[in-house]
């Protein structure tokens, strides 16, 4: 590959990266700015709902009113009330849960689909990525459905004897469970059926050759080797599991709220922007690690890639 | 020559089956005559009928269609360029936080991305509506855009620009002449993957949308939150079969696509 860094730009390449480069910066980078800002303010009966808002008018006495009203009072707020505290937790806990069990279930598949013939291993990434395709209300709601007290759940174990009592699905851990891993469950076979299937194939066979069982041999040697791809779609689905909103919304029950929960119902039914945001930011904090690892992962895999 | 073991068949058919059995009953349930979503009442088509009916929900579908379609084509744009930035431009100034503003929204909860998007519409005193939506959705949709493109021009050989290039072409029609017909697949799934994600979103257009800007999935979403809907399921059906037959359309015209390139090169 030329070395291109000490090229000089031309005025067309500028353009190319500040177009998309300004987009971001406004509509990624100044909102988070202007989250952290909120976070800092408290709740008014006013347009817009929290004070202080800054008045540039009034010149640098405004600007310095503005900051003397600034409190951290949000924080602390959201620090002594234990519901917040709960959700947090509960949403770490769904996502660790749900990650756990989309490993385990997407491990296999991902490796079938690896061995599977060349031929018909494009047409099993399509099919599992149609799923993914077809809007993501429609399948929570295809589970509301499946799952509700006479749903077909329920008549199926009925009728296989299996229960006397039917048994609630619906608003429970369990539900949310299924319809996340459900949902989650391309975004964790792709990126580990990209993984195995760059594996060499003659490793195994050298263990095989060698007198390696299969299972020692795949955990000897395929394990370390998809590592990266395990770790990618592992935080390709956690992350956003931790702040999901609709699934618990939708099958869970409204006693124990994830923290996307309880941000939405401090925005829209409470209609207090400065914990909502708050709220926002902590969240935001808790997660940055992870991203932080995920994006490792992603440029890692271009590098590797090219 | 490697061979599914049982093993694999078993995980590859459950798997299958895990993905689909649900959608399929939601399909043939949209034809039941019952009220009632879990008890069979014999075929009918009456749900799809009452939807013709429904002008609530047809005006939602096209408020949708419009931002998506908006939004994608923007997103599309938007998200080549940032592709041909992080793979063409090497190490340019500011490359690190480019790179990190591109794929922190591919797993960022879409609550954040939602609540300071609207609270910037708030800050600047922008009118919420199908504009505020549409700016929403490019910013989230360009960045999956950048990456399904990156990864094509990952594989692209470079020879053929230099070459081009060596040739006294210039810079923008080596583009258009020479990298844009090969990275086209790879834009135009881009632009599928970002019509579908805005057409399918509901966090962020709630957070984003003012009066008069009801989107499908919000419309949908409101109806569901009250229970299971014949209706719902019909609507539900139509969406499946569009997306079904646009997706195989798309990844058999990009299979074409590829096997002409492999016979040409």
């Amino acid at each position: 590959m030329p070395d291109v860094t000490d090229r000089r730009t031309s005025p067309g390449e500028r353009l190319i990266v500040a177009l998309p480069y300004l987009w971001l910066v406004a509509f990624f980078l100044v909102p988070f700015l202007i989250v952290g800002r909120i976070s800092l303010s408290q709740t008014a009966i006013a347009q817009p709902p929290y004070t202080p808002v800054l008045d540039l008018s009034a010149g640098l006495s405004g600007i310095a009113d503005f900051v003397r009203a600034l409190s951290t009072e949000t924080y602390g707020l959201i620090a002594s009330d234990d519901l917040y505290l709960f959700s947090y937790l509960k949403s770490l806990q769904v996502a660790l849960v749900s990650t756990a069990i989309l490993l385990v279930i997407g491990l296999p598949i991902a490796h079938a689909m690896a061995r599977a013939p060349a031929r018909l291993q494009p047409l099993l990434v399509v099919a599992v990525m149609l799923p993914f395709w077809t809007s993501f209300l429609i399948r929570i709601y295809a589970w509301m459905t499946i799952l509700q007290h006479d749903g077909l759940l329920n008549q199926a174990l009925l009728a296989l004897g299996l229960v006397d009592t039917p048994p609630v699905w619906l608003a429970t851990d369990t539900a949310v469970i299924i319809g996340i891993v459900y949902s989650y469950l391309p975004f964790m076979v792709l990126p580990l059926y990209a993984s195995l299937q760059k594996l060499d194939e003659t490793l195994m066979e050298a263990a095989a050759d060698l007198g390696c069982p299969r299972w020692k041999s795949f955990w000897l040697v395929t394990v370390p080797l998809i590592l990266p791809g395990v770790g990618a779609g592992c935080l390709l689905c956690m992350i956003p599991i931790v702040g999901e909103f609709v699934i618990p919304d939708l099958l869970g029950s409204s006693e124990t709220m994830m923290i996307g929960q309880t941000l939405w119902t401090e925005f829209f039914s409470n209609k207090d922007w400065p914990v909502a945001s708050a709220i926002a930011v902590v969240l935001l904090v808790l997660l940055v690690g992870p991203i932080a690892g995920y994006e490792a992962l992603q440029s890692r895999q271009i590098r590797e890639g090219r | 020559m490697r061979r599914l073991s049982p093993f694999n068949l078993v995980s590859l058919a459950l798997g299958l089956a895990f993905l689909y059995v649900p959608i399929l009953i939601l399909v043939v349930y949209s034809f039941n005559a019952s009220r009632l979503v879990t008890v069979w009442g014999g075929f009918s088509t009456r749900w799809y009928v009452a939807l013709m009916q429904d002008r609530a929900l047809q005006e939602a579908a096209l408020t949708s269609l419009g931002i998506a379609l908006a939004s994608a084509t923007l997103a599309t744009v938007l998200g080549t360029l940032a592709a041909l930035a992080l793979t063409r431009l090497g190490r340019f100034r500011g490359r690190l936080p480019f790179a990190a503003m591109i794929y922190a929204p591919l797993v960022m909860p879409e609550v954040i991305t939602g609540l300071s998007l609207l609270l910037l519409f708030v800050a600047v005193g922008f009118e919420r509506g199908a504009a505020t939506v549409t700016i929403a959705h490019t910013t989230l949709t360009m960045c999956f855009v950048a990456v399904v493109v990156q990864s094509r021009l990952a594989g692209f050989d470079r020879s053929l620009e230099e070459a081009a290039q060596d040739l006294g072409c210039p810079p923008l029609r080596t583009f258009l002449t020479v990298t844009l017909p090969v990275i086209a697949p790879g834009i135009a799934a881009g632009f599928l993957l970002a019509f579908s994600l805005s057409l399918d979103d509901l966090v962020i257009a709630s957070f984003t949308t003012g009066p008069g800007a009801t989107t499908l999935p919000i419309r949908i979403y409101s109806e569901v939150r009250l229970g299971v809907k014949p209706e719902i399921n019909a609507v539900c059906t139509i969406f499946i079969a569009v997306t079904a037959v646009v997706v195989i359309l798309a990844s058999l015209a990009t299979r074409r696509a590829e096997r002409r390139e492999a016979v040409s090169s």
